[in-house]
């Protein structure tokens, strides 16, 4: 029986290069039931981060007991981490769940009943149409729903309002992915898959803590770098992760740049390509555009300048840029230590800039995978819940617009799409300056997730704005509305959702929702229903009911558009494993990686944008992108290093920067109600180096203050892995199970210090650069709760001083015989 | 040539106007955060195309006696307008200087050419390139701006 809390990424399958990552089935039930006890076993994916691990539902007595991985799943082959093992079932049946709607009475939340609550919002919504019109409503979104609601909220609000301040917490977490593909590709849609990690020679990973973030997507890579023929390995990141470690292990690469640089040493290995003749000129001619203004644009970046820029050595930038200019194939992911720092999608773009410049794309082992944070972040994207237009469409193309109206039987001017849909930051300051009168926030806590936590939560309780939150729980978000809606979770509704490498899987209802809990589905149609929605013929708007109805609806929307839907079902779903988008009469069983014939969506009639200015994100017009006639080649595009805006400074010494822990997911509304994961990262702590805590002399579970120019936590403080000059801060932690403290009277919710500025082109928040200063305000009585077992782990010389995390409850793993992957290649060149 | 030096010195003083100008309306502005730290991007250019110009100007003499440009210098903005109204106003007008400073680059990078100047015509043309991003930047975030702000009466956030 395996503490999987203990041992995170599982025993280790390695094997060799070019061969099948073999399967192993993962399994935990809850106290005292054994697999031949459960009732039922229904077919679902975890969504628990953005891996989306195939996994099977155990249910026992209409309760959900436990989860099972799927063998046959392309994605994890049976494997599940220990947030999915741990953290998928329990929250459901927690007695807190929120069971009937509230409505707010001389300022108290009481319960009602559903036609009590959505008639007054439904009141409040016609007032606000007649008096103002629809850009008084808002709507605030998650990276946790189905397609099908995602995509009736874009309908809703796109169709039957007419509103373009729609967006969702993706755009705290993913937003930089999608503008990064859009800039160089021409649209959305993730280049690479998985299988590259059997293929390739070199994975860089860049700002990404995949061993905590996606930790099954880490163990399949550690079965390649524990077996035969490994690749090497380099990682970038301010701290001394478990990818670092595995950098030296394999003879790679860690370079830490200070907080707010990624820019500046993205810019110097690319130049190091130019300069010793890397770069696949045959093939650049032939399929990008810009080659030389990027040339230009990083030609003084040397790497003594960008040593000094980044507090790197010159000549870990050398060996960095020779193992990517010299490996055969070379797979790059990244995620947060890039979306979520300065100068956001100008990095991220700069990893395709070095992918094209070697031609390193469309084949097994070299491809590109901007990861995402939450498990549907990727519909939220496609759908057009996050404000743009459903299908990858371009809303500055008349004639995308018009098939959508087509579609939806609407005048296309109801349609908003003069302007860039309105993003999260700048929805919450319509809220604050009370022209959004109307918000609707589902599944998502901003009270707690975005920046300047404080100035949210303000917005969200004034009297300017009235606020409607859908959520499975009493979140910091939820307290402070005029009505809460109970929704029904996963497991408890039916619904798809794609995950990073556009795999789609269907998630079946194993069980009922508690109470009066309705799906996100349910309610949005609900409302719709009461306003009264209809199309040009008087039908109603949306037309569908159930969520099969809807994901045929969404499948129409789908077509013609690189994110091809239309050879898919439900029934085709309920298959063997999720299958990789696009999927049509070309290709009926997926698509493992795109561009394999190197035609990229750029055309202007095709393309989901006319690109940006990277520095300003000043948008480009229809006629400059038509007059370089990119005819499906990609763009390089490169931007100059500029330091990031707050720099550390006399009274703010420190860089702050924000991330997660492996054992939690977002404010914890799952995986906090998960008795092991609880256990293994039960409360907030700070990470500061061995240096910096010694010259203010703090040690190991010291109480200390952190404070920015905006707010300050107060918490126990490890003296870990963190670079010098660096302070670390998991975000997870808000004020729901702190009893009798009300939000923002807690002190550890780590956005109280960040700030509201956000990067120009992808709209993502800057999570990771501020200033801070750190004092000690008590001794330790212990060490600080901060995980062992990976980047949060003590430095050396404290380590002995703190007990390992461990004591998960008891899963199995059994070896089970490797089935046949429709898509693999390892398995396509055993056949042939 | 006094001409051209007096079109260096307007050069010089109305990317000055400019960046000032920028830095005001985005401290006006500070609670809208990307305006505030977009005008200082912005800003920061047009200081750099000052320093670029400074050993032209020293070799050209820094002449603005000659009255007929002086009437085309743009007054600066000394401080932001109110409100989301107030923002679109101020954008545009904005907008009104940028396109100033382009023009006058223009005429400078004609005269570069025909004196066989490099190193003005290098300036002009770079700074030219860059005031577009900045025009481009002015429209795009107008855009963004304007149906909010005309259709929808903001009311004031009072708690
Ligand atoms: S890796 Fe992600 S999707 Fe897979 S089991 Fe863990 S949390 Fe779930």
């Amino acid at each position: 029986m395996n503490d999987r809390i203990a041992d995170i990424w599982g025993e280790r399958t390695p094997h060799s290069k070019g061969t099948v990552w073999p399967a192993r089935v993962d399994l935990r039930l809850d106290d005292g039931v054994n697999e031949a006890d459960v009732d039922r076993w229904v077919q679902s994916a975890c969504v628990l981060c953005s891996n989306g691990c195939g996994c099977d539902i155990a249910v026992k007595d209409g309760k959900m007991i436990g989860v099972r991985g799927r063998a046959s799943d392309t994605v994890n082959h049976g494997r599940l981490g220990p947030k999915g093992l741990y953290g998928s079932t329990p929250w459901a049946s927690s007695p807190d769940r929120l069971t009937r709607p509230m409505v707010r009475e001389h300022g108290q939340l009481v319960e009602t009943d559903w036609d009590t609550a959505m008639g007054r919002i439904v009141e409040v919504s016609k007032r606000l149409l007649d008096e103002n019109g629809p850009l008084t409503h808002g709507f605030y979104t998650s990276g946790q729903l189905f397609i099908e609601e995602y995509y009736t909220l874009g309908v809703i609000g796109k169709a039957g309002l007419g509103t373009p301040h729609m967006d969702g917490n993706t755009r705290l977490c993913t937003a930089t992915s999608a503008a990064s593909f859009k800039e160089s590709f021409g649209a959305d849609g993730q280049p690479g898959s998985y299988t590259d990690i059997e293929h390739c020679d070199a994975i860089f990973l860049y700002g990404h803590n995949m061993p905590e973030t996606q930790t099954v997507l880490w163990a399949r890579i550690l079965d390649r770098t524990r077996g035969e023929d490994p690749p090497r390995i380099v990682c970038v990141d301010p701290r001394r992760t478990p990818v670092a470690e595995e950098a030296d292990r394999t003879d790679g690469v860690h370079l830490a740049p200070r907080i707010g640089t990624n820019l500046a040493l993205m810019n110097g290995l690319t130049r190091e390509l130019f300069v010793n003749g890397w770069v696949d000129d045959d093939w650049v001619q032939a399929h990008t555009i810009g080659v030389d203004d990027l040339r230009s644009t990083v030609e003084s970046y040397t790497p003594e300048k960008v040593a000094e820029i980044c507090g790197v050595d010159a000549d870990d930038v050398r060996r960095a840029a020779r193992i990517f200019g010299e490996s055969d194939n070379i797979l790059s992911t990244v995620l947060q230590g890039f979306y979520q720092s300065h100068q956001a999608t100008a990095a991220s773009v700069a990893v395709h800039n070095l992918h094209l410049l070697r031609g390193m794309i469309g084949r097994p082992g070299a491809g590109v995978l901007q990861m995402n944070g939450q498990p549907t972040a990727q519909n939220n994207r496609e759908c057009g819940a996050d404000g743009d237009l459903p299908g990858f469409r371009n809303w500055g193309n008349p004639q995308h617009v018009q098939q959508l109206a087509d579609l939806w039987n609407v005048d296309p001017l109801t349609i908003p799409h003069w302007a860039p849909p309105t993003n999260a930051m700048q929805l919450f300051n319509y809220a604050e300056s009370g022209s959004i009168e109307l918000l609707w926030v589902s599944a998502t806590n901003p009270a707690v997730s975005m920046p300047e936590s404080a100035r949210i939560r303000k917005i969200l309780s004034g009297p300017q704005c009235f606020v409607i939150v859908q959520d499975l729980f009493m979140t910091e978000t939820a307290e402070l509305a005029d009505v809460v809606l109970p929704a029904a979770g996963w497991g408890e509704k039916t619904g798809t959702f794609t995950n990073v490498n556009r795999t789609v899987h269907l998630s079946e209802q194993a069980v009922e929702p508690p109470g009066e809990a309705r799906s996100d589905l349910e309610i949005f149609l609900m409302y719709a229903r009461a306003m009264g929605f209809t199309d040009q013929d008087g039908a109603a708007l949306p037309s569908w009911s159930t969520p099969e109805e809807t994901f045929d609806a969404w499948r129409e929307a789908t077509r013609g558009r690189p994110v091809d839907y239309t050879g898919l079902s439900y029934d085709k779903l309920r298959g063997p494993s999720g299958i990789p988008w696009p999927v049509n009469e070309q290709a009926p069983t997926g698509t493992d990686r795109l561009y394999t014939d190197f035609l990229f969506p750029t055309d202007t009639d095709v393309c989901e944008t006319y690109g940006h200015d990277l520095l300003t994100g000043g948008t480009v017009t229809e006629t400059e992108h038509r007059a370089m006639a990119p005819a499906g080649r990609a763009f390089l595009k490169g931007a100059d290093y500029t330091p990031a805006h707050e720099l550390p400074s006399e009274d703010y010494p420190l860089l702050y920067t924000t991330g997660r822990t492996v054992y939690q997911f977002h404010t914890r509304t799952k995986t906090g109600r998960s008795r092991s994961l609880h256990r293994a990262a039960p409360d907030a702590w700070v990470e500061l180096s061995t240096e910096d805590a010694g010259r203010l002399g703090i040690s190991e579970g010291d109480v200390v203050r952190v404070e920015s120019p905006r707010g300050a936590i107060e918490v126990k403080a490890r003296v870990g892995q963190v670079m010098p000059g660096a302070v670390f801060a998991p975000f997870h932690y808000g004020s729901w199970d702190l009893a009798d403290v009300a939000p923002g009277d807690q002190h550890r919710q780590a956005n109280e210090l960040t700030m509201t500025v956000w990067d120009p082109v992808s709209k993502q928040p800057y999570f990771k650069t501020a200033a801070c200063r750190v004092t000690k305000i008590a001794d330790a009585v212990g060490p600080s709760p901060a995980p062992t077992t990976a980047a949060s782990a003590p430095a050396e010389a404290a380590a002995s001083q703190v007990p390992a995390t461990a004591g998960g409850d008891p899963t199995s793993s059994v070896l089970v015989p490797t089935p046949h992957y429709v898509n693999d290649p390892s398995q396509m060149s055993e056949e042939s | 040539m006094p001409h051209l030096s007096t079109y260096v010195a307007l050069a010089d003083r109305s990317e000055q106007t400019l960046a000032e100008s920028l830095r005001a309306i985005g401290e006006g502005h500070a609670n809208i955060a990307d305006v505030f730290h977009m005008t200082g991007t912005l800003a920061k250019m047009s200081d750099q195309h000052r320093e670029q110009l400074a050993p032209v100007v020293a070799r050209y003499g820094e002449d603005d006696d000659v009255d007929e440009p002086e009437r085309l210098h743009a007054a600066g903005l000394a401080e932001a307008r109110d409100g989301e109204i107030g923002l679109l106003r101020d954008l545009q007008d904005l907008h009104v200087l940028a396109t100033l400073v382009k023009t006058t680059w223009t005429v400078i990078a004609q005269g570069a050419q025909g004196l066989r100047d490099r190193e003005l015509l290098d300036v002009s043309q770079a700074a030219m390139a860059q005031t577009d991003r900045q025009i481009r930047w002015f429209e795009t975030r107008l855009k963004a701006a304007a149906p909010q702000a005309l259709i929808v009466t903001p009311k004031p956030a009072a708690k």
